[in-house]
């Protein structure tokens, strides 16, 4: 993983951003460093402000207040034709009266580069977006999943300084988005360009992150490394949002601990934590199976693990390492 | 058993298709294609000049005499000057409204606008056109009191009288279905030109232009073809200038095989009108 890198330039720089629509406030004050080909993650639940912070860094939005400086200059007021960052929508946004190769020649073509070399640069766009021979199709000839590698190649063929995000992924059956999720990934480190990527699955945000922010309601609840946001949530909605989290009530202190990090047992103990119960469900989902935990003080507690001989009713132990825990504000 | 009718009907598909095809058909087949078919026939046919009765006797003279005759032509060349410049102010002036009704204004007052744009269709035909008139009476018209302190004068009775009012009566047409393509264009195309540098302008051209061509054929197809048409506007804005609808209605109770024969030219222009756009693509995505 690539962590972020002080000595890298700052790119994008955000500095005290609201807008609110109506009586709203969707962008309460934000401000945030992005760094020069990094892959930062805007993550949040809908209606937390991450994408109209996308879209004030795009330009279809205007801020009401603060700035949004690009490699230095305020780009806050500029349209968007005049900043330098593309955008992979979340519809994919694609021409349908043009063909693929024309859907990617399109910023080209606007920006009067020569017929011969826009070809040229299409075609390797498309390449890599692994698309060769489909120029010629239109967007209504093409799956979701080719539709967005077509929205990808039309936005990375300006070759911008940022690129643009917005749930890019959503539409997408779930075997096909993971594969996508380590592809753009790739796809990134290979170009070298700042992704700025927006998402509500926090599965996705972790996969893909290099920097994750997390939106609640119009502010960043926590900037972080993937491995920082999970194992060490500053708030109770990030430990919430972010993976599962147990809020139990040990001996009148509040503790939170991951479902992963509990071991259910009938007698042994792995930690210095111990919680007697009786096992009230346990749902098989694949990998491992989620045992729900009626706590002998009345609480309730979620352990994650492999299947066990477990039956519903027996008496079981719960135990785990009292450093796991962590405390949020 | 109950309900035996439904039941009858549900397994005898065919029997439900024609029930409910029978009466659109019917209309379409004896008042439509019926009348458009006597019409064409009797294009063909001529009058006895003592007596004046239709003979029923196939030849073309008629066609003949209408091309030939330099004052036909002139009619039908000016009714097709009409027509199109009825459809371009239409285009011109309804595309920015449409796109301020779809794009701009917000939901609510969308529905407003789309109201206020059918209001002038409450009015009946004839009380708009006599308005015109008096709107445009030089001298003493509001047209000539607004305009004339700008050195502005009112073009009188004539030509540009009858586009002026063919264009307001047809305006509606063109806008609706401009609004309801506007509709359907997905917001973000217009935000994916703009982020891939294209201008407001370049985005009308390249992007919405080609989208909405299908809405503007489907509006040209009313403007054109009500404007080949009409002679009421003509006969009342009109001054002297003749319409292929006026030649039509003077014909009408002293030759009416002649009479026909004119109203087949705006059947063929449409006919010829509506080839053209087919090749163009646009009918498959109406």
């Amino acid at each position: 993983m690539v962590l972020p890198q002080p000595d890298r330039p700052v790119l994008v720089s955000i500095r005290n951003l609201s807008r609110s629509f109506g009586v709203v406030q969707a962008v309460d004050d934000v401000s945030l460093d992005v760094y020069a080909g990094e892959f930062l993650t805007l993550l949040g639940p809908s209606g937390s402000g991450k994408t109209t912070v996308l879209r004030m860094i795009a330009g279809f939005e205007k801020p009401d207040r603060g700035s949004i400086e690009l490699g230095g200059t305020d780009v806050s007021q500029l349209p968007p034709y005049e900043r330098d960052v593309n955008t992979v929508f979340q519809d994919y946004a694609l021409f349908p009266h043009m063909d693929v190769i024309s859907n990617i020649e399109y910023g080209l073509r606007v920006k009067g580069v020569e017929k011969v070399e826009r070809r040229a640069r299409a075609l390797v766009a498309l390449e890599q977006v692994r698309l060769g021979g489909y120029g010629e199709r239109k967007p209504a000839q093409l799956s979701g999943g080719q539709r967005q590698r077509v929205a990808l190649a039309r936005a990375l063929v300006n070759r911008p300084s940022v690129l643009l995000l917005d749930e890019p992924l959503g539409a997408l059956d779930l075997k096909l988005r993971e594969q996508m999720q380590i592809e753009l990934k790739e796809l990134q480190r290979e170009v070298g360009i700042t992704f700025i990527f927006v998402t509500h699955d926090q599965e996705e945000a972790l996969t893909m992150s290099d920097r994750i922010a997390i939106f609640n309601r119009g502010k960043i609840e926590q900037l972080g490394t993937p491995r920082e946001v999970y194992d060490n949530p500053y708030t109770t909605f990030v430990s919430e949002f972010v993976g599962q989290t147990n809020k139990y009530d040990l001996n009148g202190t509040t503790i939170n601990i991951r479902p992963e990090f509990i071991t259910i047992s009938k007698g042994e103990t792995f930690g210095d934590r111990t919680v007697a119960g009786k096992l009230r469900d346990a749902i098989f989902v694949g990998a491992t199976t989620r045992f729900l935990v009626d706590t002998v003080d009345g609480g309730t507690l979620i352990a994650t693990q492999r299947h066990e001989d477990i039956a519903v009713g027996d008496s079981v132990i719960l135990s785990w390492e009292s450093e796991k825990e962590f405390l949020v504000n | 058993m109950k309900s035996t009718i439904p039941t009858w009907m549900h397994k005898h598909p065919k029997f439900r298709l024609a029930a409910l095809l029978f009466a659109p058909t019917s209309w379409l087949v004896v008042a439509y294609l019926g009348a458009l078919g006597t019409l064409l026939i009797t294009a063909f046919f001529t009058i006895n000049s003592f007596t004046g009765d239709v003979v029923a006797k196939f030849n073309l003279d008629n066609f003949h005499d209408m091309f030939t005759d330099p004052a036909y032509r002139n009619v039908i060349l000016r009714t097709i000057g009409i027509a199109l410049s009825v459809t371009a102010i239409c285009v011109l002036f309804a595309i920015p409204m449409a796109f301020f009704m779809a794009k701009i204004a917000k939901p609510k007052s969308q529905k407003i606008l789309v109201a206020l744009v059918l209001t002038p269709l409450w009015a009946s035909y004839l009380v708009k056109i006599y308005a015109w008139r008096t709107m445009l009476e030089p001298g003493t018209g509001v047209v000539d009191w607004l305009l004339s302190p700008l050195g502005i004068h009112s073009p009188g009775f004539g030509g540009p009288a009858i586009i002026i009012g063919l264009s307001y009566l047809w305006l509606p047409y063109m806008i609706l279905p401009i609004y309801a393509g506007l509709e359907r264009l997905p917001n973000s195309l217009l935000d994916a030109s703009g982020d891939l540098g294209a201008h407001n302008f370049y985005t009308f051209r390249r992007v919405i232009l080609p989208l909405i061509f299908p809405s503007l054929v489907a509006g040209s197809m009313f403007t054109f073809s009500l404007s080949l048409g009409d002679y009421i506007t003509a006969q009342i804005i009109g001054g002297k200038l003749q319409m292929l609808g006026n030649v039509v209605y003077q014909n009408f109770s002293i030759n009416l095989p002649f009479a026909a024969t004119i109203a087949t030219v705006p059947v063929a222009i449409m006919a010829i009108y509506l080839w053209l756009v087919r090749r163009t693509g646009a009918l498959a995505s109406l």
